[in-house]
Protein backbone atom coordinates (compact mmCIF):
# COMPACT_ATOMS: atom_id res chain seq x y z
CA UNK A 1 0.00 0.00 0.00
CA UNK A 2 1.27 3.73 -0.55
CA UNK A 3 0.37 6.11 2.01
CA UNK A 4 0.10 9.95 0.84
CA UNK A 5 -0.30 12.68 3.27
CA UNK A 6 -0.88 16.27 2.92
CA UNK A 7 1.08 16.68 -0.37
CA UNK A 8 1.90 20.34 -1.34
CA UNK A 9 3.80 21.58 -3.96
CA UNK A 10 4.12 24.73 -5.64
CA UNK A 11 6.22 25.99 -8.49
CA UNK A 12 7.80 29.68 -9.06
CA UNK A 13 5.20 30.25 -5.94
CA UNK A 14 2.02 28.68 -7.45
CA UNK A 15 0.44 26.31 -6.05
CA UNK A 16 0.28 22.96 -7.80
CA UNK A 17 -0.86 20.74 -5.22
CA UNK A 18 -2.69 22.00 -1.80
CA UNK A 19 -2.55 19.36 0.45
CA UNK A 20 -3.07 15.70 -1.11
CA UNK A 21 -3.77 12.74 0.88
CA UNK A 22 -5.02 9.13 0.12
CA UNK A 23 -4.28 5.49 0.27
CA UNK A 24 -3.44 3.26 -3.05
CA UNK A 25 -4.18 -0.16 -2.41
CA UNK A 26 -2.20 -3.13 -2.74
CA UNK A 27 -3.16 -5.43 -5.92
CA UNK A 28 -5.82 -3.20 -7.02
CA UNK A 29 -5.62 -0.27 -9.97
CA UNK A 30 -5.78 2.92 -8.56
CA UNK A 31 -6.67 6.03 -10.79
CA UNK A 32 -5.43 9.11 -10.17
CA UNK A 33 -8.17 11.99 -12.73
CA UNK A 34 -8.74 15.25 -13.36
CA UNK A 35 -8.44 17.50 -16.20
CA UNK A 36 -5.08 18.87 -17.36
CA UNK A 37 -3.12 21.08 -15.42
CA UNK A 38 -4.70 20.10 -12.41
CA UNK A 39 -1.79 18.54 -10.60
CA UNK A 40 -1.77 14.52 -11.94
CA UNK A 41 1.22 14.02 -12.93
CA UNK A 42 2.72 16.49 -10.57
CA UNK A 43 1.17 13.90 -7.79
CA UNK A 44 2.77 10.95 -9.34
CA UNK A 45 6.10 12.35 -10.11
CA UNK A 46 6.44 13.11 -5.91
CA UNK A 47 5.29 9.89 -5.12
CA UNK A 48 7.70 8.10 -6.49
CA UNK A 49 10.41 10.62 -5.80
CA UNK A 50 10.66 12.95 -9.34
CA UNK A 51 10.25 15.98 -7.60
CA UNK A 52 9.92 16.72 -3.85
CA UNK A 53 7.57 17.91 -1.80
CA UNK A 54 7.23 21.00 0.11
CA UNK A 55 5.32 19.71 2.48
CA UNK A 56 3.87 16.28 3.75
CA UNK A 57 5.20 12.74 3.24
CA UNK A 58 4.69 9.57 1.04
CA UNK A 59 4.40 6.28 2.86
CA UNK A 60 5.60 2.69 0.88
CA UNK A 61 3.95 0.15 3.10
CA UNK A 62 4.91 2.33 6.43
CA UNK A 63 8.37 3.31 4.80
CA UNK A 64 8.99 7.29 5.16
CA UNK A 65 9.97 7.58 1.04
CA UNK A 66 9.91 10.98 1.09
CA UNK A 67 12.52 11.72 4.27
CA UNK A 68 13.80 8.30 4.18
CA UNK A 69 17.76 8.18 4.09
CA UNK A 70 19.72 7.39 0.87
CA UNK A 71 19.69 4.04 1.42
CA UNK A 72 15.88 3.52 1.76
CA UNK A 73 14.95 5.57 -1.16
CA UNK A 74 17.55 3.30 -3.65
CA UNK A 75 15.63 0.17 -1.70
CA UNK A 76 12.30 1.85 -2.41
CA UNK A 77 13.25 2.95 -5.59
CA UNK A 78 13.96 -1.10 -7.24
CA UNK A 79 10.90 -2.14 -5.72
CA UNK A 80 9.12 0.54 -8.51
CA UNK A 81 8.69 0.30 -11.96
CA UNK A 82 6.94 3.05 -14.00
CA UNK A 83 5.66 3.48 -17.48
CA UNK A 84 5.97 7.15 -18.91
CA UNK A 85 3.58 8.98 -20.74
CA UNK A 86 5.44 9.07 -23.74
CA UNK A 87 7.18 5.35 -23.09
CA UNK A 88 10.44 6.76 -22.18
CA UNK A 89 12.48 3.92 -23.90
CA UNK A 90 16.23 4.53 -24.77
CA UNK A 91 16.32 5.29 -28.41
CA UNK A 92 19.90 4.09 -28.84
CA UNK A 93 18.86 0.48 -27.38
CA UNK A 94 17.40 -2.41 -28.71
CA UNK A 95 13.80 -3.66 -27.34
CA UNK A 96 15.95 -6.63 -26.52
CA UNK A 97 18.33 -4.11 -24.24
CA UNK A 98 15.54 -1.45 -23.14
CA UNK A 99 13.51 -4.21 -21.14
CA UNK A 100 16.93 -5.90 -20.28
CA UNK A 101 18.27 -2.17 -18.44
CA UNK A 102 16.97 -2.54 -15.36
CA UNK A 103 18.29 -6.08 -14.87
CA UNK A 104 21.94 -5.28 -15.77
CA UNK A 105 22.04 -2.26 -14.31
CA UNK A 106 20.33 -3.42 -10.72
CA UNK A 107 20.83 -7.23 -10.37
CA UNK A 108 23.63 -9.81 -10.74
CA UNK A 109 21.77 -12.52 -12.73
CA UNK A 110 23.83 -14.51 -15.77
CA UNK A 111 23.18 -13.39 -19.09
CA UNK A 112 21.04 -16.49 -19.93
CA UNK A 113 18.83 -15.71 -16.64
CA UNK A 114 18.18 -12.21 -18.10
CA UNK A 115 17.26 -13.25 -21.82
CA UNK A 116 14.74 -15.83 -20.53
CA UNK A 117 13.31 -13.14 -18.06
CA UNK A 118 13.11 -10.60 -21.14
CA UNK A 119 11.49 -12.58 -23.60
CA UNK A 120 8.75 -13.81 -20.99
CA UNK A 121 8.24 -10.43 -20.13
CA UNK A 122 7.60 -9.64 -23.50
CA UNK A 123 5.73 -12.43 -24.50
CA UNK A 124 3.32 -11.49 -20.91
CA UNK A 125 2.48 -8.33 -22.86
CA UNK A 126 1.73 -9.84 -26.27
CA UNK A 127 5.01 -8.90 -28.06
CA UNK A 128 7.39 -11.56 -30.03
CA UNK A 129 10.32 -11.19 -32.91
CA UNK A 130 10.92 -7.27 -31.67
CA UNK A 131 14.03 -7.93 -29.36
CA UNK A 132 16.71 -6.33 -32.38
CA UNK A 133 14.09 -3.48 -33.15
CA UNK A 134 15.21 0.10 -32.17
CA UNK A 135 11.71 1.88 -30.42
CA UNK A 136 11.61 4.31 -33.49
CA UNK A 137 10.78 0.99 -35.66
CA UNK A 138 7.91 -0.06 -33.38
CA UNK A 139 4.60 1.58 -33.43
CA UNK A 140 3.17 3.88 -30.02
CA UNK A 141 1.33 0.58 -29.23
CA UNK A 142 4.18 -1.39 -29.62
CA UNK A 143 6.17 1.06 -27.39
CA UNK A 144 4.29 1.20 -24.75
CA UNK A 145 3.85 -2.52 -24.40
CA UNK A 146 7.78 -2.28 -24.45
CA UNK A 147 7.73 0.28 -21.75
CA UNK A 148 5.82 -2.27 -19.47
CA UNK A 149 7.40 -5.25 -20.16
CA UNK A 150 10.62 -2.93 -18.93
CA UNK A 151 8.48 -2.07 -15.83
CA UNK A 152 7.85 -5.13 -14.75
CA UNK A 153 10.93 -6.90 -15.47
CA UNK A 154 12.08 -6.93 -12.33
CA UNK A 155 8.84 -7.63 -10.42
CA UNK A 156 8.04 -4.49 -9.16
CA UNK A 157 5.66 -4.20 -6.30
CA UNK A 158 4.39 -1.09 -7.04
CA UNK A 159 3.74 -0.10 -10.37
CA UNK A 160 2.83 3.67 -11.88
CA UNK A 161 1.43 4.58 -15.02
CA UNK A 162 1.51 8.23 -16.66
CA UNK A 163 -1.27 8.64 -19.11
CA UNK A 164 -1.46 5.09 -20.72
CA UNK A 165 -3.45 5.94 -23.14
CA UNK A 166 -2.30 9.14 -24.59
CA UNK A 167 -1.70 8.69 -28.62
CA UNK A 168 -3.45 5.66 -28.81
CA UNK A 169 -6.15 4.37 -30.62
CA UNK A 170 -9.28 3.61 -28.72
CA UNK A 171 -8.42 -0.49 -29.61
CA UNK A 172 -5.15 -0.21 -28.28
CA UNK A 173 -6.08 2.12 -25.25
CA UNK A 174 -8.31 -0.73 -24.24
CA UNK A 175 -5.71 -3.29 -24.96
CA UNK A 176 -3.08 -1.66 -22.60
CA UNK A 177 -5.56 -0.87 -19.85
CA UNK A 178 -6.45 -4.57 -19.79
CA UNK A 179 -2.87 -5.58 -19.67
CA UNK A 180 -2.64 -3.01 -16.93
CA UNK A 181 -5.00 -4.53 -14.69
CA UNK A 182 -4.29 -8.21 -15.50
CA UNK A 183 -0.53 -7.63 -14.26
CA UNK A 184 -1.83 -5.77 -11.37
CA UNK A 185 -4.29 -9.02 -10.59
CA UNK A 186 -1.34 -11.32 -11.48
CA UNK A 187 1.24 -9.89 -9.67
CA UNK A 188 -0.36 -8.37 -6.45
CA UNK A 189 1.11 -4.67 -7.31
CA UNK A 190 0.18 -1.54 -6.13
CA UNK A 191 -1.15 -0.04 -9.45
CA UNK A 192 -1.05 3.70 -9.67
CA UNK A 193 -2.42 5.81 -13.37
CA UNK A 194 -2.73 8.85 -14.36
CA UNK A 195 -5.33 9.70 -16.83
CA UNK A 196 -7.99 11.75 -17.87
CA UNK A 197 -9.26 9.39 -20.40
CA UNK A 198 -13.09 8.00 -19.19
CA UNK A 199 -13.08 4.48 -20.71
CA UNK A 200 -9.88 3.72 -18.57
CA UNK A 201 -12.09 4.75 -15.25
CA UNK A 202 -15.07 3.12 -16.08
CA UNK A 203 -13.09 0.14 -17.63
CA UNK A 204 -9.90 -0.43 -15.21
CA UNK A 205 -10.45 2.05 -11.62
CA UNK A 206 -10.96 0.04 -8.76
CA UNK A 207 -9.89 3.00 -6.76
CA UNK A 208 -10.38 6.74 -7.96
CA UNK A 209 -9.54 9.52 -7.09
CA UNK A 210 -10.26 13.17 -8.71
CA UNK A 211 -7.98 16.15 -8.43
CA UNK A 212 -9.13 19.55 -9.54
CA UNK A 213 -6.81 22.77 -9.31
CA UNK A 214 -4.70 20.95 -6.81
CA UNK A 215 -7.05 19.77 -3.86
CA UNK A 216 -8.82 16.09 -4.18
CA UNK A 217 -12.49 16.68 -4.51
CA UNK A 218 -13.76 13.08 -4.41
CA UNK A 219 -12.32 9.37 -4.04
CA UNK A 220 -14.44 6.10 -4.73
CA UNK A 221 -14.42 3.46 -7.49
CA UNK A 222 -16.02 2.99 -11.21
CA UNK A 223 -19.38 1.81 -9.35
CA UNK A 224 -19.78 5.01 -7.27
CA UNK A 225 -18.23 8.03 -9.81
CA UNK A 226 -21.71 8.38 -11.66
CA UNK A 227 -23.88 8.70 -8.72
CA UNK A 228 -21.38 11.57 -7.49
CA UNK A 229 -22.73 14.88 -5.95
CA UNK A 230 -19.01 16.71 -6.72
CA UNK A 231 -20.35 19.29 -9.42
CA UNK A 232 -16.59 19.79 -10.94
CA UNK A 233 -16.55 16.09 -11.32
CA UNK A 234 -19.79 15.73 -12.91
CA UNK A 235 -18.81 18.15 -15.18
CA UNK A 236 -15.44 16.73 -15.88
CA UNK A 237 -17.12 12.59 -16.59
CA UNK A 238 -20.21 13.47 -18.24
CA UNK A 239 -18.52 15.51 -21.01
CA UNK A 240 -17.84 12.03 -22.76
CA UNK A 241 -20.78 11.04 -24.73
CA UNK A 242 -20.12 7.04 -23.82
CA UNK A 243 -21.00 8.04 -19.74
CA UNK A 244 -24.07 10.13 -20.01
CA UNK A 245 -24.77 7.05 -22.48
CA UNK A 246 -23.92 4.91 -19.39
CA UNK A 247 -26.29 7.19 -17.16
CA UNK A 248 -28.42 7.09 -19.56
CA UNK A 249 -28.86 3.49 -19.54
CA UNK A 250 -28.47 3.61 -15.51
CA UNK A 251 -31.46 5.66 -15.35
CA UNK A 252 -33.71 3.28 -17.73
CA UNK A 253 -32.80 0.75 -16.03
CA UNK B 1 26.17 33.14 -9.90
CA UNK B 2 23.48 31.13 -9.53
CA UNK B 3 24.31 28.81 -12.68
CA UNK B 4 27.45 28.53 -11.70
CA UNK B 5 27.01 26.74 -8.52
CA UNK B 6 24.39 25.17 -10.47
CA UNK B 7 27.34 23.95 -12.47
CA UNK B 8 29.35 23.04 -10.14
CA UNK B 9 26.86 20.93 -8.07
CA UNK B 10 26.12 19.20 -11.41
CA UNK B 11 30.20 18.23 -11.00
CA UNK B 12 29.79 17.09 -7.69
CA UNK B 13 26.87 15.17 -8.63
CA UNK B 14 29.02 12.75 -10.90
CA UNK B 15 30.25 11.08 -7.84
CA UNK B 16 27.49 10.64 -5.89
CA UNK B 17 25.83 7.14 -5.70
CA UNK B 18 27.62 5.53 -8.27
CA UNK B 19 27.19 2.84 -10.51
CA UNK B 20 29.12 -0.45 -10.68
CA UNK B 21 32.75 0.37 -12.18
CA UNK B 22 31.80 -2.10 -15.05
CA UNK B 23 28.89 -0.27 -16.23
CA UNK B 24 31.70 3.05 -16.73
CA UNK B 25 34.17 0.58 -18.28
CA UNK B 26 31.81 -0.28 -21.00
CA UNK B 27 30.17 3.26 -21.58
CA UNK B 28 33.67 4.85 -21.37
CA UNK B 29 34.46 3.06 -24.76
CA UNK B 30 30.98 3.54 -26.48
CA UNK B 31 31.68 7.53 -25.86
CA UNK B 32 35.37 7.50 -26.90
CA UNK B 33 34.38 5.96 -30.02
CA UNK B 34 31.52 8.33 -30.31
CA UNK B 35 33.13 11.59 -29.23
CA UNK B 36 36.89 10.64 -30.22
CA UNK B 37 37.33 8.42 -32.96
CA UNK B 38 34.29 9.56 -34.87
CA UNK B 39 36.44 13.13 -34.92
CA UNK B 40 39.17 11.73 -36.60
CA UNK B 41 38.23 13.19 -39.98
CA UNK B 42 36.99 16.11 -39.08
CA UNK B 43 40.05 16.42 -36.91
CA UNK B 44 42.20 15.38 -39.79
CA UNK B 45 40.83 17.95 -42.78
CA UNK B 46 40.86 20.82 -40.45
CA UNK B 47 44.47 20.23 -39.14
CA UNK B 48 45.86 19.63 -42.67
CA UNK B 49 44.59 22.72 -44.31
CA UNK B 50 45.52 25.46 -40.95
CA UNK B 51 49.07 23.59 -41.27
CA UNK B 52 48.89 24.73 -45.18
CA UNK B 53 47.52 28.13 -45.13
CA UNK B 54 50.12 28.90 -42.34
CA UNK B 55 52.63 27.91 -43.73
CA UNK B 56 51.37 29.68 -47.24
CA UNK B 57 50.77 32.78 -45.20
CA UNK B 58 54.07 32.99 -43.49
CA UNK B 59 56.05 32.39 -46.48
CA UNK B 60 53.35 35.45 -47.85
CA UNK B 61 54.44 37.76 -45.25
CA UNK B 62 57.84 37.14 -45.22
CA UNK B 63 59.18 39.87 -47.85
CA UNK B 64 62.33 40.42 -45.89
CA UNK B 65 65.54 38.37 -47.69
CA UNK B 66 67.15 38.42 -44.30
CA UNK B 67 65.04 35.71 -42.55
CA UNK B 68 65.86 32.32 -44.01
CA UNK B 69 63.26 30.23 -44.91
CA UNK B 70 63.37 27.94 -42.72
CA UNK B 71 61.70 29.99 -40.36
CA UNK B 72 58.46 29.20 -41.89
CA UNK B 73 58.79 25.27 -40.68
CA UNK B 74 59.75 26.73 -37.29
CA UNK B 75 56.81 28.71 -37.28
CA UNK B 76 54.22 26.12 -38.47
CA UNK B 77 55.29 24.44 -35.56
CA UNK B 78 55.38 26.24 -32.47
CA UNK B 79 51.67 28.08 -33.89
CA UNK B 80 50.65 24.58 -34.55
CA UNK B 81 51.73 23.06 -31.26
CA UNK B 82 51.21 26.02 -28.84
CA UNK B 83 47.73 27.45 -29.99
CA UNK B 84 46.13 25.95 -33.78
CA UNK B 85 46.18 21.79 -32.43
CA UNK B 86 45.29 22.63 -29.07
CA UNK B 87 42.64 25.37 -29.30
CA UNK B 88 41.31 25.65 -32.83
CA UNK B 89 40.43 21.67 -32.60
CA UNK B 90 38.85 22.50 -29.19
CA UNK B 91 36.81 25.13 -30.93
CA UNK B 92 35.84 22.80 -33.67
CA UNK B 93 35.21 19.76 -31.51
CA UNK B 94 33.05 22.08 -29.26
CA UNK B 95 30.76 22.22 -32.16
CA UNK B 96 30.28 18.62 -33.33
CA UNK B 97 31.02 17.16 -29.78
CA UNK B 98 29.59 19.91 -27.52
CA UNK B 99 26.43 20.16 -30.06
CA UNK B 100 25.84 16.68 -29.92
CA UNK B 101 26.31 16.10 -26.22
CA UNK B 102 23.73 18.96 -25.20
CA UNK B 103 21.39 17.33 -27.65
CA UNK B 104 21.49 13.66 -26.69
CA UNK B 105 21.21 15.04 -23.48
CA UNK B 106 18.18 17.64 -23.73
CA UNK B 107 16.36 14.99 -26.36
CA UNK B 108 16.79 12.53 -23.33
CA UNK B 109 15.47 14.73 -20.67
CA UNK B 110 12.06 16.31 -22.84
CA UNK B 111 11.45 12.51 -23.58
CA UNK B 112 11.44 11.52 -19.98
CA UNK B 113 14.63 8.87 -20.78
CA UNK B 114 16.16 10.80 -17.96
CA UNK B 115 13.15 10.32 -15.22
CA UNK B 116 12.92 6.85 -16.16
CA UNK B 117 16.64 6.45 -15.16
CA UNK B 118 16.18 8.16 -12.24
CA UNK B 119 13.15 6.23 -11.16
CA UNK B 120 15.23 3.19 -11.54
CA UNK B 121 17.56 4.39 -8.88
CA UNK B 122 20.08 5.54 -11.05
CA UNK B 123 22.08 8.88 -10.91
CA UNK B 124 21.67 9.57 -14.52
CA UNK B 125 23.88 12.41 -14.18
CA UNK B 126 26.59 10.20 -13.26
CA UNK B 127 25.68 7.38 -15.39
CA UNK B 128 25.28 9.72 -18.76
CA UNK B 129 28.03 11.88 -18.11
CA UNK B 130 30.73 10.51 -16.02
CA UNK B 131 31.72 8.39 -18.85
CA UNK B 132 31.72 11.25 -21.78
CA UNK B 133 33.99 13.15 -19.62
CA UNK B 134 36.37 10.40 -18.65
CA UNK B 135 36.14 9.38 -22.69
CA UNK B 136 36.61 12.98 -23.80
CA UNK B 137 39.89 13.57 -21.38
CA UNK B 138 41.37 10.61 -22.73
CA UNK B 139 40.68 10.81 -26.61
CA UNK B 140 40.69 14.38 -27.21
CA UNK B 141 45.02 15.35 -26.16
CA UNK B 142 45.59 12.30 -28.75
CA UNK B 143 43.33 14.40 -31.21
CA UNK B 144 45.64 17.28 -30.41
CA UNK B 145 48.34 14.79 -30.90
CA UNK B 146 47.20 13.66 -34.60
CA UNK B 147 46.09 17.56 -35.19
CA UNK B 148 50.00 18.90 -34.77
CA UNK B 149 51.39 15.91 -36.52
CA UNK B 150 49.09 16.28 -39.40
CA UNK B 151 49.43 20.07 -39.37
CA UNK B 152 52.68 20.23 -39.49
CA UNK B 153 53.24 17.91 -42.59
CA UNK B 154 49.93 19.97 -44.04
CA UNK B 155 52.49 23.01 -43.89
CA UNK B 156 55.55 20.85 -44.95
CA UNK B 157 53.24 19.44 -48.42
CA UNK B 158 52.15 23.30 -48.76
CA UNK B 159 55.67 24.95 -48.24
CA UNK B 160 57.55 22.89 -50.61
CA UNK B 161 54.62 22.17 -53.22
CA UNK B 162 54.58 26.32 -53.57
CA UNK B 163 57.97 26.60 -53.87
CA UNK B 164 58.56 28.86 -50.76
CA UNK B 165 61.15 26.37 -49.36
CA UNK B 166 63.00 23.01 -49.72
CA UNK B 167 61.97 20.05 -47.94
CA UNK B 168 65.34 19.95 -45.86
CA UNK B 169 64.64 23.53 -45.02
CA UNK B 170 61.43 22.87 -43.93
CA UNK B 171 62.63 19.66 -41.64
CA UNK B 172 65.51 22.32 -40.25
CA UNK B 173 62.89 24.82 -39.50
CA UNK B 174 60.57 22.78 -37.20
CA UNK B 175 63.70 20.89 -35.72
CA UNK B 176 65.22 24.24 -35.09
CA UNK B 177 65.53 25.80 -31.66
CA UNK B 178 62.71 23.83 -30.34
CA UNK B 179 61.18 23.78 -26.35
CA UNK B 180 59.98 20.55 -25.17
CA UNK B 181 57.59 22.06 -22.59
CA UNK B 182 55.03 23.40 -25.49
CA UNK B 183 54.29 19.44 -25.97
CA UNK B 184 53.10 19.01 -22.59
CA UNK B 185 51.55 22.68 -22.04
CA UNK B 186 49.22 21.74 -25.90
CA UNK B 187 48.69 18.42 -23.96
CA UNK B 188 47.36 19.86 -20.74
CA UNK B 189 45.17 22.67 -22.73
CA UNK B 190 43.59 20.03 -24.56
CA UNK B 191 42.87 18.00 -21.25
CA UNK B 192 40.95 21.03 -19.69
CA UNK B 193 39.17 22.16 -22.91
CA UNK B 194 38.13 18.24 -22.79
CA UNK B 195 36.90 18.89 -19.41
CA UNK B 196 34.88 22.37 -20.63
CA UNK B 197 33.74 21.23 -23.27
CA UNK B 198 32.04 18.22 -22.07
CA UNK B 199 31.23 19.28 -18.90
CA UNK B 200 29.06 22.93 -19.80
CA UNK B 201 27.70 21.14 -22.96
CA UNK B 202 26.47 18.65 -20.79
CA UNK B 203 24.68 20.76 -18.08
CA UNK B 204 23.08 22.87 -20.62
CA UNK B 205 21.62 19.20 -21.98
CA UNK B 206 20.71 17.68 -18.47
CA UNK B 207 18.82 20.83 -17.57
CA UNK B 208 16.57 21.78 -20.88
CA UNK B 209 13.01 21.95 -20.04
CA UNK B 210 10.53 22.03 -23.04
CA UNK B 211 10.47 20.97 -26.48
CA UNK B 212 12.49 20.61 -29.35
CA UNK B 213 13.24 24.28 -29.37
CA UNK B 214 14.26 24.31 -26.33
CA UNK B 215 17.01 21.31 -27.14
CA UNK B 216 17.81 23.24 -30.23
CA UNK B 217 18.78 26.52 -27.92
CA UNK B 218 20.56 24.23 -25.79
CA UNK B 219 22.93 23.09 -28.52
CA UNK B 220 23.77 26.45 -29.66
CA UNK B 221 24.13 27.83 -26.12
CA UNK B 222 26.49 24.51 -25.33
CA UNK B 223 28.67 25.59 -28.20
CA UNK B 224 28.91 29.66 -27.38
CA UNK B 225 29.60 28.66 -23.85
CA UNK B 226 32.28 26.47 -24.62
CA UNK B 227 34.08 28.54 -26.80
CA UNK B 228 33.68 31.18 -24.85
CA UNK B 229 34.82 28.85 -22.06
CA UNK B 230 38.06 27.76 -24.03
CA UNK B 231 39.07 30.67 -24.92
CA UNK B 232 39.11 32.10 -21.55
CA UNK B 233 40.81 29.24 -19.85
CA UNK B 234 43.29 29.56 -23.56
CA UNK B 235 44.25 33.10 -22.07
CA UNK B 236 44.72 31.89 -18.10
CA UNK B 237 46.63 28.63 -19.18
CA UNK B 238 49.15 30.79 -21.28
CA UNK B 239 49.35 33.28 -18.38
CA UNK B 240 49.66 30.83 -15.53
CA UNK B 241 51.78 27.94 -17.31
CA UNK B 242 54.47 29.83 -19.97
Amino acid sequence: MIEVQNIKKAFNGKEVLKGISGKFMQGKTNLIIGSSGTGKSVLLKNIVGLVAPDEGNVFYDGRNFTHGDDELRKDIRRELGMLFQGSALFDSKTVLENVRFPLDMLTNTNKEEKLERVNFCLQRVGLENVNHLKPSEISGGMQKRVGIARAMVLNPKYLFVDEPNSGLDPQTSIKIDELIQEITYEYNTTTVIVTHDMNSVMGIGDYIMYLNKGLKLWEGTSETILETEVVELQDFIFSSRLVRSLKEQKKVI
Amino acid sequence: MTTIGKYFLFLVSFFQNREKFRVYVRLCFQDAVALGINSIFIVAITSSFIGAVTAIQTAYNMISPLIPPYIIGTIVRDMTILELAPTIISIVLAGKVGSNIAGELGTMRITEQVDALEVMGINSASYLVLPKVIAALITFPLLVILSAFLSIFGGYVAGTLTGALTEYEYIYGIRYDFMEFNVPFALIKAFVFAFLITTISAYKGYFTRGGALEVGIASTSAVTNSCIAILLADYLLAQLLL
